[in-house]
Order: structure tokens, then C-alpha cells, then sequence
């Protein structure tokens, strides 16, 4: 296959999407920070995005499905921010820490 | 098999570039130490993304994917270490490095599978295709057959406001 030619190809699309998704999940399990975590969550939301968009463009019977889907991940990503980001500061108030490692109040 | 310099040609350099630039900014976006440094990546991540947003025939998504997350969850997820940055000195080499190597290999495995998965599929495609996926296409079905998610997707985005309000404004008193 042609290296210039796989912008038409669906693999090409899921393959990223798959990296992203992989790169996502390590930075949500090697992050020791709140926000680090949130970011590699962000990553994972938008591999799945792109596989969505990539179905849609390729294969899918109605074109707009897709887009639209992608559209509300957006708008639900965006909400997940907001709340994600609104709970640490409140945690960084109370324990001047955004360390996984420092909030253990309840640990026995 | 056509030339480097054709229109062809140079839509798919154009596409490498793009594919290069969403590897890059997520492994800044994961890697760097600094979290301001990682939310940049996000970025380059996001723009790279929107791109290839735009080679899968929808420059509306691409135009939405710079707007909301480029502009704004980047942004917001900024101004959050600005006020709750960690000391860099405390995270630098405090990482277990067994953990290091073993989330490195969950998500690579993660990713060696699902491109397995995605190669050795039969993708079938559409018998036949609706309509062409435009902008107007878009905005149609999005206020007729998808017009009850669209209020609820606006209802929890209003929750999630008052909620980050509520939340963040909690003990605002003890600081």
C-alpha cells in the first residue's frame, strides 16, 4: 500500500484512534497528579471520538450519526472537565495537594 | 503509484504531518513532567485530531473539536494548575519504576490489540448512504430525530456549570 494514500483508508483511522486510547490508558495509570490523570482521560475520550468519526465517514448508512455522537462526547467532555477541575480545587484547598498519593484521610 | 508533488501526492504528506503531530502532542501529553508542559500536548494532540477531523469529510466536527478543546477544556485544565500547581521537586523521581514499565505495558498491549482487532475485521460498507453528511445535514437531523438529546445534553451542561460553582466555592472561607 502506497504511504501517500492511507488518508483514504478506514484502518488508517481506527489504528490512531486504538493509540490514542493506549496512550491514554498509560498516562491515567502512570500519573501521580489529579489533573495528569484528567488530561490521559481526555486523550481515551477522544480515541474513541475519532473511531466514531472514522466508521461514520466509511461505513456507516446515515453520515451525520456519527458527527453528531462525536458532538455530544464533546459536550459531555467538556461537563467532565468542568466538575473534574471544580473537584480539585477543592481537594488542593483542603489538603494543598493534588498527589493520588496524599489524600488518604480514610485509608485504615 | 502517483507522484510526491501531485495533488495527491501532497494531500498525504499533509495527512503524515497531521498523524505526526497527534503521536507527538499525546506523548508530550503523557510523558512530560511538568503538567503545564502536558496540558500544551493536549493541545498539539487536539489540533492534530481536528485535522484529521477535517480529512474524514467534516470540517464542522474539526471546527468544534478546536473550539470547545482547544479553546476551552485546554485553557480551563491551565488556569486549574495555576492555582493548584504541585512542587515540581515532589513528583520528580518519586514514580515506582515497576509501575512505570507495567502501565506502559497495559496500554501497549491495549493498543496491540485493538489494531489486531481492526486489521483483521471485514469491514462491510453501507449498502447506501443517506444523504452526503454536510453541515446542513448535520443541523437537520440534530433538531428533528436527535432534538430530545440535544435538550438533555444542554440540561446536564447547566448541572455541570452550577455543580463546578458549587463545588469550587465550598470552603472558600478556610483559604
Amino acid at each position: 500500500m502506497n504511504l501517500l494514500n492511507i488518508s483514504n483508508n478506514l484502518e488508517t483511522y481506527l489504528i490512531i484512534g486504538a493509540f490514542l486510547f493506549g496512550m491514554g490508558f498509560y498516562g491515567l495509570l502512570q500519573r501521580r497528579t489529579l489533573i495528569g490523570m484528567l488530561i490521559a482521560a481526555e486523550l481515551i475520550l477522544s480515541g474513541a471520538s475519532i473511531n466514531f468519526m472514522a466508521f461514520n465517514r466509511f461505513l456507516a448508512p446515515d453520515p451525520t450519526v456519527g458527527q453528531i455522537f462525536t458532538l455530544f462526547i464533546m459536550a459531555i467532555a467538556a461537563a467532565e472537565a468542568s466538575i473534574a477541575l471544580s473537584i480539585v480545587i477543592a481537594v488542593y484547598r483542603n489538603y494543598r495537594s493534588i498527589d493520588t498519593e496524599d489524600i488518604v484521610e480514610l485509608k485504615g | 503509484m502517483n507522484s510526491l508533488f501531485s495533488a495527491d501526492g501532497l494531500t498525504g504528506l499533509v495527512f503524515l504531518g497531521t498523524i505526526a503531530t497527534t503521536v507527538v502532542g499525546a506523548i508530550i501529553a503523557t510523558n512530560s513532567v511538568r503538567l503545564i508542559r502536558a496540558v500544551v500536548g493536549l493541545a498539539i494532540c487536539f489540533i492534530g485530531v481536528a485535522a484529521l477531523y477535517y480529512f474524514l469529510n467534516s470540517p464542522f466536527v474539526a471546527l468544534m473539536e478546536m473550539l470547545i478543546y482547544v479553546g476551552a477544556v485546554c485553557v480551563t485544565i491551565a488556569f486549574a494548575i495555576m492555582l493548584a500547581e504541585p512542587h515540581p521537586e515532589k513528583q520528580v523521581g518519586k514514580n515506582n519504576a515497576l509501575a512505570g514499565v507495567a502501565s506502559l505495558s497495559v496500554g501497549a498491549m491495549l493498543f496491540w490489540g485493538l489494531t489486531v482487532l481492526a486489521r483483521n475485521t471485514n469491514w462491510k460498507a453501507a449498502v447506501s448512504v443517506a444523504n452526503d453528511g454536510s453541515m446542513r445535514e448535520v443541523g437537520k437531523s440534530l433538531l428533528t430525530t436527535y432534538s430530545m438529546v440535544f435538550e438533555l445534553i444542554s440540561v446536564v451542561l447547566l448541572v455541570a456549570i452550577i455543580g463546578a460553582l458549587v463545588l469550587a466555592r465550598q470552603g472558600r472561607e478556610k483559604a
